[in-house]
């Protein structure tokens, strides 16, 4: 067989890529408020180390990373904070985060820039770099890149490194668009990747509908040795799983990671900020976003984070009549958000606004098993009987079912003729076995904790029976001890009133 | 500004229950044509009976159940397992029969389980089977396949006349016979080779005559349905691959005894049975190895019941018994999840 290897199940669905993908990448302006979330990324939420009425310099460090899986958060621009409190985020849960509200003073002044020679730094210096940079994976997942930067044992030597340029998801073209006009730039990155890690080979996939990102990326990489490879562009081809599958044939284990097959995969945007954070000093404060959808003039926008929703649509001339929901993501799988009013995050890939007339709700039917869900699952999961136990709360059996090698990309709602909202019922079974699972781990705690106490009680007793054998001398029947007397001092479990008997003797 | 949120994905494709359904009745129109052609009106009463029974059973335990009426009258489910029944009764079945075929279809064999998506049993065949054992002298009467516009041939309102249980001097014992497969076990039993039984009027060239037209008809109807995916492929193919393997041993075996593989294949309800029956998606398997499975199990036990049990046809016992063991296919034939070790 030769690459590409199709994975099984996937879509062929709408792409819509060509509204948004016209136009250049529009420079970013400064908004005069910008509010910066301290959780950017997977893990820990960073700390802050500035506070209300500090003045900050653009591309300082605002936000400390807390711990190993944790980036660092910088200043989008100079100005004064204003706030470090809890504002809207964009999050599923629709619940307010910390966030560090910057005035800008209009002068988007930097801070000293210090770039670093990579070549000549130890590997855990670079990776300290990187993550104070802010480094995270831009394809939407925001996973710290200085984590996956460290095989740390996983395995000897890195088989491939892949890039990801897939970009599958409908109406999306932030890579696509950073393909064709910062492939130079994407490249560098790379070249730190590969010194660090050292792959055996460099891929990069791109779906074949981007001939142009194909040829720009083609022509920066000649020379390196890196292999751009198109492939297909079936949805979810750019899900790192699939895309592995797709040029190395080869199959991350469940419940595994990618390097224990040797392989590591990166978005073409994150080797874009690595470059700049190494090269140029720069760290993370600004990402590509498509604005699209149901928008005056849909484009990409080289965003500072932080900036609202409401300002990058601005700027793409507004809404159009009858927006009715708002995506950050794909249509497949982004969120809805309850308002525009929330910053732009390094997790903002895409801002999808949905006009009414592409919106249906048709009812929800009972499942008839007809087994579609089965046939496009990437995962090569049976979508129908997880949808069975979750409804029925049997956590057990799902997991039985692997639920946990569900990666959410919505195929089986996709097709689902009963319209099921599937991929919630999987979500919703993830929560409550997270929460079970938390609930295990607290009750055990107690367990230990109340067992702990007990031991406790029990030797302090011992210790202090013992001390009054030792002091008093053996008792005779005294006018108090009459309830007690006849039992025998023998006994433990009657001890104890005993002895709380003769200390109130004592305290009289 | 604010918003609406619901969970992703936020487009759809363009399916229903109803366009699944609404696929199955156009499948089945070349082979309900054949039908009527060799059959007569009979064919279209019952179609039209069984339509309107199952509708107003439907309506009425929806009602009782509380569920909205228009949502599920509206997704063609009744009205598919209806056709499905009345396709397989005797052209000139009196309507008390279709009436009670399609009630206990739908009342018992589908609402009683739990409604759309939860019968473990095909309703369809539920009803069939009720109506074989209750009434058997109704449902072996079927007609010679004189042909629409022969002399012989009833008119529309003489037809209507019968159904509705009048004679109108119209002596039945001239127009109905034997089934095929009928005529093949009664005369096996008679010691006659199957040579010689297939030299009887009752054949065509491969199977009955009349009857190999509307299976041609339905085996159209069926590539379609498998062609627009409405239908797993697996199944006819394992029904029919299960069913031709084992009447190809038999018939090598003793040719003279036991009729040959396209016979088989080509009689009875096997291939309406394999294409619009056994992929029923609520009482079949799920999974793609577990579907050629459940549909090798019904063409074996088809051939069983054909041969060696107590019914000439045996399509609706087959479907019955694997739908029992369709949950137990599905669990020992999950498929490997991705990144999971093969084995």
């Amino acid at each position: 067989m030769t690459p590409p290897f199709p994975f099984h199940g996937g879509l062929k669905t709408v792409r819509h890529k060509t509204e948004s993908n016209r136009e250049t990448i529009l420079p970013g302006s400064v908004p005069e408020r910008l509010v910066v979330p301290l959780r950017q990324h997977v893990g820990a939420i960073a700390k802050p180390l500035v506070q209300a009425g500090d003045r900050v310099l653009k591309g300082q460090m605002i936000g400390q990373p807390d711990g190993y899986v944790s980036a660092a958060v910088h200043a989008p621009t100079s100005g004064r904070v204003v706030a470090v409190d809890q504002q809207p985020v964009p999050h599923p849960s629709g619940l307010p985060d910390w966030c560090v509200t910057i005035e800008s003073d209009g002068q988007d002044r930097w801070i000293e820039r210090t770039p670093v020679d990579y070549q000549r730094m130890h590997p855990s210096d670079l990776r300290n770099f990187v993550r104070n940079a802010g480094v995270v994976g831009l394809g939407g997942a925001v996973f710290p890149s200085a984590v996956k930067m460290n095989l740390s044992g996983h395995c000897e030597r890195l088989e491939q490194l892949i890039l990801n340029g897939a970009e599958c998801e409908p109406w999306m073209t932030c890579d696509d668009l950073i393909m064709r006009e910062r492939a130079v730039e994407i490249v560098a990155g790379i070249h730190i990747l590969a010194h660090l890690l050292q792959p055996r080979e460099v891929l990069i996939g791109i779906e074949d509908d981007k001939p142009e990102a194909i040829a720009a990326m083609n022509a920066a990489c000649s020379g390196t040795g890196y292999q751009v490879r198109p492939v297909p562009t079936r949805y979810p081809s750019g899900g790192a799983k699939q895309l592995t599958k797709l040029l190395t044939n080869k199959e991350a284990p469940v419940n595994g990671r990618s390097t224990d097959i040797g392989v590591q995969c990166f978005n073409v945007a994150t080797a874009y900020t690595l470059h700049r954070a190494v090269a140029h000093g720069e760290p993370v404060i600004s990402r590509i976003v498509t604005v699209t959808g149901h928008i005056a003039q849909p484009r990409n926008i080289d965003a500072l984070l932080g900036s609202s929703f409401a300002d990058l649509i601005a700027r793409c001339g507004g809404y159009r009549e009858g927006v009715e929901r708002l995506i950050m993501g794909g249509p497949m799988m982004g969120f809805a958000m309850h308002s525009d009013g929330v910053p732009v995050t390094k997790a903002t890939n895409c801002i999808l606004a949905v006009g009414a007339d592409a919106l249906v709700e048709p009812p929800v039917m009972p499942c008839i098993r007809c087994g579609d869900c089965v046939e496009v699952c990437p995962a090569n999961l049976l979508p129908q009987q997880l949808y069975w136990h979750a409804r029925a709360k049997e956590f057990d059996k799902i997991q039985d079912y692997h639920l946990f090698s569900c990666i959410e990309c919505g195929c089986c709602s996709y097709v689902c003729p009963s319209h099921i909202p599937l991929v919630q019922y999987y979500r919703y079974a993830k929560n409550e076995i997270w929460a079970l699972e938390k609930e295990k781990q607290r009750a055990e705690l107690a367990r230990r904790r109340h067992q702990a106490r007990m031991e406790r009680l029990e030797r302090e007793q011992r210790e202090r029976e013992a001390k009054l054998r030792q002091k008093a001398p053996p008792r005779t029947a005294s006018p108090l001890d009459g309830a007690t007397a006849g039992q025998s001092p023998a006994e433990p479990a009657l001890a104890a009133p005993a002895s709380i008997a003769v200390n109130v003797e004592r305290s009289e | 500004m604010r918003f609406k949120t619901v969970t992703s994905p936020h487009v759809l494709a363009d399916r229903s229950v109803g366009q699944v359904m609404r696929r199955v009745l156009y499948a089945m129109t070349p082979g309900i044509v054949a039908l009527v052609w060799f059959f007569g009106w009979g064919v279209l009463i019952n179609l039209a009976l069984a339509t309107v029974v199952a509708l107003v059973a439907e309506a009425a335990v929806l009602t009782v159940r509380g569920k909205p009426l228009a949502l599920y009258l509206g997704d063609y489910s009744a009205v598919t397992t209806a056709w499905l029944l009345a396709v397989a009764l005797p052209p000139l079945a009196p309507w008390w029969l279709t009436t009670i075929g399609v009630v206990s279809a739908i009342v018992i064999a589908k609402h009683l389980y739990g409604g759309l998506g939860y019968n473990p049993f095909n309703p369809a065949m539920v009803g069939y089977v009720v109506l074989l054992i209750s009434f058997p002298r109704e449902m072996s009467a079927w007609l010679i396949p004189y042909g629409v516009g022969q002399p012989h041939a009833l008119g529309l309102l003489d037809t209507l006349r019968i159904i509705m249980g009048g004679t109108g001097g119209i002596t039945l014992d001239g127009l109905t016979g034997a089934t095929p497969l009928d005529v093949l076990r009664t005369k096996l039993g008679l010691g006659l080779t199957v040579t010689e039984i297939r030299n009887s009027p009752v054949f065509g060239i491969v199977a009955g005559h009349g009857w190999e037209w509307a299976t041609l008809g339905f085996l159209a109807g069926g590539l379609w349905l498998v062609f627009t995916r409405t239908a797993a492929w697996q199944i006819p193919v394992g029904m029919l691959g299960g069913l031709a393997l084992i009447a190809t041993i038999f018939h090598l075996v003793d040719p003279l005894r036991y009729a040959p593989p396209w016979f088989q294949v080509w009689s009875g309800a096997a291939i309406y049975g394999a294409f619009f029956i056994a992929t029923d998606p609520v009482t079949a398997s799920t999974t793609a190895r577990g579907r050629l499975i459940y549909g090798a199990g019904i063409g074996v036990l088809v051939y069983i019941i054909r041969s060696f049990g107590g019914y000439p046809d045996g399509v609706a016992f087959a479907v019955l018994l694997m739908n029992i063991a369709a949950p137990t296919i599905d669990l020992y034939t999950q498929p490997r999840v991705f990144g999971a070790r093969s084995g």
